[in-house]
């Protein structure tokens, strides 16, 4: 077939735009590539797992930083991943159908709460009623491990890991919800059919068959946990320091950037943190292509889950 | 019943009723937020909160007519820009995406996607801010459209490709051009949807505050110029809660509670557009 | 729709275009002099305003960093930036010094409604993470009296480039070699405990809403929070309570190193007066020697000329001191050679 004159702008301008996003990520990369040069070659890659931050010594090591972001993360996992599960299975599985669509709503609220909201709920409310109603608790009940060593902060990887459990709730869920709507549903039918109860259906023929997908969407959950800045910034302590008790504060490389780049008097000091900037950027990168991938695997073609996005 | 079988349903029972719990306890953090903000927010909600800026560190007064006025203002500038790649790259990937450039673009919409706003803010600072001497509202309105692109891309794709095959094969059948058909028919009729996808992306970057602290920094002044640093919402939030004085949290929680209402509007509208436009097609 | 759109926002950005011949400046830096700084700027745009000012506090080292990368017309630092980053702008700076301040202890103890008094030592205990408690006996020691509470110490110190940081580090360097052997002087440093705060707004928040924390934050923080703060012995053995006095104190003591000619940079802390307070410092504006602008040049000078004269009984309201009278002519002497476009911009009003 021939193609028109006009056909061919309409589709280069389309080109055009479409072009914008490869040079976007190549600008991202190249000026993260290029201003953390000066620390890549001064480190090397001791940089990811030497501890010392001393901008007086102009020594720079990123590994309590990059363990905070990691142990927050999972932290929040730990919390959120049931929750949102939950969430995803009453609304596919358990819920009348005159719930579903204002709890589903609900949940999707949570995820257009902005970031710097949750930060001033986690200052004001979260902290004060952590220190009041659950750390004394639990201290009491598990204060022999090393999680609850020590004295507890206020701001501290406690906080931060319950504020981003809040905030992942909502994109796992909805992914979780895809998944399961795309099990066939012939999979319950048939066992249910085999006399298996609700939950062994679930349990049995559901979950398995979205299993991939399930993963997927908890990894998904992990990458934007990886990268949430300031609600975690607010309530985490921005201290570069290792330490496994949830009760101590803690860094994250999202925060330190927040806190730390545009005051980094020096140029070592600011390339230490662009190389932060590229480690949680190739971090993000890698989880979230492996979310994508599992996700795919069991709802194939169009993005899922881009709306919760 | 047998033994086992009463078990099997009181686990069926047990698992019933903590997934209910836990759903529940999900919804409940929504809920305990928005109460939070409405109870410790409403109260200061006056007329000078809306239409005078702020007065010094430590004193009492004041309000964030000039954070309103930059949030609305950034935003917009930022849709302005946003909106025509996001959307273009959009039809690119839906109407030519089937080869391999379509594939990479996919992939690079969905990596950025992920990306941590904070590095953008960093790019935006190198980029922008450094190289044109100066903070600005505009660098700031750039930081969110970057944001904004793929998330844009990535739902009206899927929104135009919900457009039945047999509209658009019509319209090529009665002698449409390509580039007509996509526009007048398939956009068109995707049109609920793509306005749907944009007001959400709108939405999300309203409330982000890490690419705007290196990029339009705030300003204790009111001001409309937009190579000038100015005020947002967030960014006021953001100094405003984790400052020492009262009078400064007071004027958090309010200035939170705009912010949210902000982006619930715009959120709710998305819905209403989906409802009106979009339930025609399906 | 979208046209209709395009021309609603054509219409804003159209108003966009500023009014008049206004000036618009943009300044950046220490939190530590924010509540006189903000201040001040608001109420110099009340009686001029075709002059718009602007300040951000986001920490003396973003200032030094921000005012060297050209992204923002001034700096503010209360440290003085050092001579290698001096010569890395080619020299084209001038420290104004503005308002004089005190780092102090601030703590949260409900249960002790007396100031605490802090030996050198103690403190430089206490932020290495020696001292862990406040029923640490050297602390009984030098507080008899006061019942201590059985309490963890939680150390809050600043999480961005902080000139108060430089301050306080400076003074504990002076007075702890232990101090200077393993952490040293800067606006950022290594901690070896603590939680971090951004700007002495964040460090003041975080010290009021935890029980048993102790940071340090500059005096008008500490005073319009109603935070408890200690009395520091000082180098002549008195227990000095920070106060104007002690501060104007400790600047006396340290005039003698000034002369016509001085470029402003020079450390009070642990002065030599009797009744100094050892963690005082100036505050200083940082002010290119030219501009492009000259517009923008003249008003930032006739603004800051205001700061030192008119605005400096604004001070002690705010908890800051005022400049020594001395210092006003050498600082109209360089106020006078800031230029643009090879011309002084300094006009006589």
């Amino acid at each position: 077939m021939t193609q028109l004159r006009s056909d061919r702008i309409y589709q280069r301008a389309l080109t055009a735009f479409a072009l914008a996003l490869p040079a976007l990520i190549l600008v991202i990369l190249g000026v993260l590539l290029v201003d953390a040069l000066p620390a890549l070659r001064r480190f090397g890659p001791s940089f990811l797992w030497t501890s010392t931050w001393d901008p007086v010594a102009e020594v720079y090591g990123a590994a309590p930083m990059i363990f905070g972001t990691l142990a927050s993360s999972l932290l929040a996992l730990l919390l959120a991943v049931p929750l949102a599960l939950s969430v995803a299975i009453f609304l596919t599985e358990f819920s009348p159908r005159w719930l579903r669509q204002p709890v589903a709503f609900l949940v999707e609220l949570l995820a257009a709460i902005p970031s710097v909201v949750y930060g001033t709920w986690g200052i004001f409310v979260l902290i004060p009623f952590l220190r009041s109603y659950v750390v004394p608790p639990l201290k009491a009940l598990l204060g022999w491990t090393p999680f609850l060593q020590g004295v507890f902060y206020g701001n501290s990887l406690l906080a931060g890991g319950i504020i981003l459990a809040i905030m992942i709730v909502p994109y796992i869920a909805a992914v979780s919800r895809e998944v399961l709507l795309a099990v066939p549903t012939s999979q319950r039918e048939a066992a249910l059919a085999m006399g298996a109860t609700r939950w062994e259906a679930v349990r049995t023929a559901v979950l398995p068959y979205g299993r991939a997908g399930l993963i997927g969407a908890v990894i998904l959950g992990l990458g934007r946990a990886l990268g949430e800045t300031m609600a975690v910034t607010m309530v985490i302590g921005n201290r570069h320091d290792i330490g496994v008790s949830v009760l101590q504060p803690a860094y994250t490389m999202a925060a330190a950037i927040a806190n730390e780049f545009s005051e980094a008097t020096t140029g070592m000091y600011q390339s230490a943190l662009v190389e932060v900037g590229l480690i949680l950027f190739v971090l993000t990168v890698v989880v979230n292509a492996i979310a994508r991938i599992l996700i795919w695997r069991v709802a194939r073609g169009a993005a899922v889950g881009s709306k919760a996005l | 019943m047998s033994g086992a079988s009463l078990r099997r349903h009181l686990t069926s029972r047990v698992m019933t009723v903590l997934i209910v719990v836990l759903s529940f306890t999900a919804v409940l953090a929504l809920v305990l937020i928005l109460g939070n903000l409405l109870v410790k927010g409403a109260s200061s909600l006056d007329w000078a909160f809306f239409t005078k800026s702020p007065v010094p560190a430590g004193q009492s007064g004041g309000g964030v007519a000039n954070a309103i006025a930059g949030t609305i203002l950034i935003v917009g500038l930022a849709a302005l820009i946003g909106v025509p790649v996001g959307v273009g790259a959009g039809m690119y990937l839906a109407e030519y995406g089937a080869g391999r450039l379509g594939f990479a673009v996919r992939f690079v919409a969905d990596v950025l996607n992920g990306t941590p706003s904070i590095v953008i803010g960093i790019v935006g600072w190198t980029f922008i801010v450094k190289p044109s001497g100066g903070y600005s509202a505009l660098a700031g309105s750039i930081a969110l459209a970057i944001l904004m692109i793929p998330m844009l891309a990535r739902t009206t794709e899927e929104m135009v490709r919900l457009v039945p095959h047999s509209l658009r094969e019509a319209a090529l059948a009665l002698g449409y051009p390509r580039w007509r058909t996509s526009l007048k028919v398939v956009a068109r009729t995707a049109l609920g949807g793509i306005v749907t996808g944009c007001l959400v992306g709108i939405a999300r970057v309203a409330g982000e505050t890490a690419p705007l602290l290196f990029t339009a920094l705030g300003n204790l002044n009111f001001t409309t110029s937009v190579t000038q640093p100015m005020q947002t919402l967030s960014l006021q939030i953001y100094v405003y809660a984790t400052g020492p004085f009262d009078e400064w949290h007071r004027l958090a929680w309010a200035s939170a509670l705009v912010l949210m209402g902000l982006v619930l509007v715009i959120s709710l509208t998305a819905r209403w557009v989906t409802r009106a436009r979009y339930g025609r097609i399906r | 729709m979208t046209s209709t759109r395009v021309l609603a926002l054509a219409a804003l950005l159209g108003a966009a275009v500023p009014a008049a011949a206004q000036v618009q400046l943009t300044g950046a830096g220490a939190t530590f002099p924010n509540i006189i700084y903000s201040d001040w700027m608001l109420t110099y745009n009340q009686a001029h305003s075709d002059v718009k000012l602007n300040y951000q506090s986001i920490g003396s080292g973003g200032g030094i960093r921000q005012f060297s990368d050209g992204t923002v017309d001034f700096g503010a630092s209360d440290a003085p930036m050092t001579d290698s980053a001096i010569a890395a702008i080619k020299g084209d700076v001038l420290h104004i010094p503005t308002v004089l301040g005190a780092v102090v202890a601030a703590y949260t103890l409900p249960e002790v409604s007396q100031a605490l008094r802090f030996t050198p030592d103690v403190l430089a205990d206490i932020f290495l993470g020696k001292i862990t408690n406040w029923s640490d006996a050297r602390l009984a020691s030098i507080n008899p009296g006061v019942k201590l509470p059985t309490q963890d110490i939680i150390v809050v110190h600043r999480s961005d480039g902080s000139g108060t940081s430089f301050v306080w580090t400076d003074y504990l360097s002076k007075v702890s070699p232990e101090w200077l052997q393993k952490v040293g002087r800067g606006t950022s440093v290594n901690w070896p405990v603590g939680l971090g705060g951004r700007g002495n707004e964040g460090v003041a928040s975080t010290v009021r809403q935890t029980p048993g924390a102790i940071g340090y934050v500059e005096l008008g923080y500490a005073l319009i929070n109603k935070m408890s703060f200690g009395t520091v012995r000082n180098g002549s053995g008195n227990w000095i309570t920070p106060s104007l006095a002690s501060v104007t104190a400790a600047a006396a003591g340290a005039m003698k190193d000034m002369g016509p000619n001085t470029d402003f940079r020079v450390s009070i802390t642990n002065s030599a007066g009797p009744q100094a307070y050892p963690a005082a410092s100036f505050t200083w504006l940082l002010v290119h020697k030219t501009y492009a602008d000259s517009a923008k040049a003249r008003a930032l000078v006739q603004f800051i000329w205001w700061a030192e004269t008119a605005g400096q009984a604004k001070a002690p309201q705010l908890g800051y001191a005022p400049l020594p009278q001395e210092l006003r002519p050498w600082i109209q002497a360089r106020l006078k050679t800031v230029a643009a476009g090879g011309r002084a911009v300094w006009k006589a009003e």
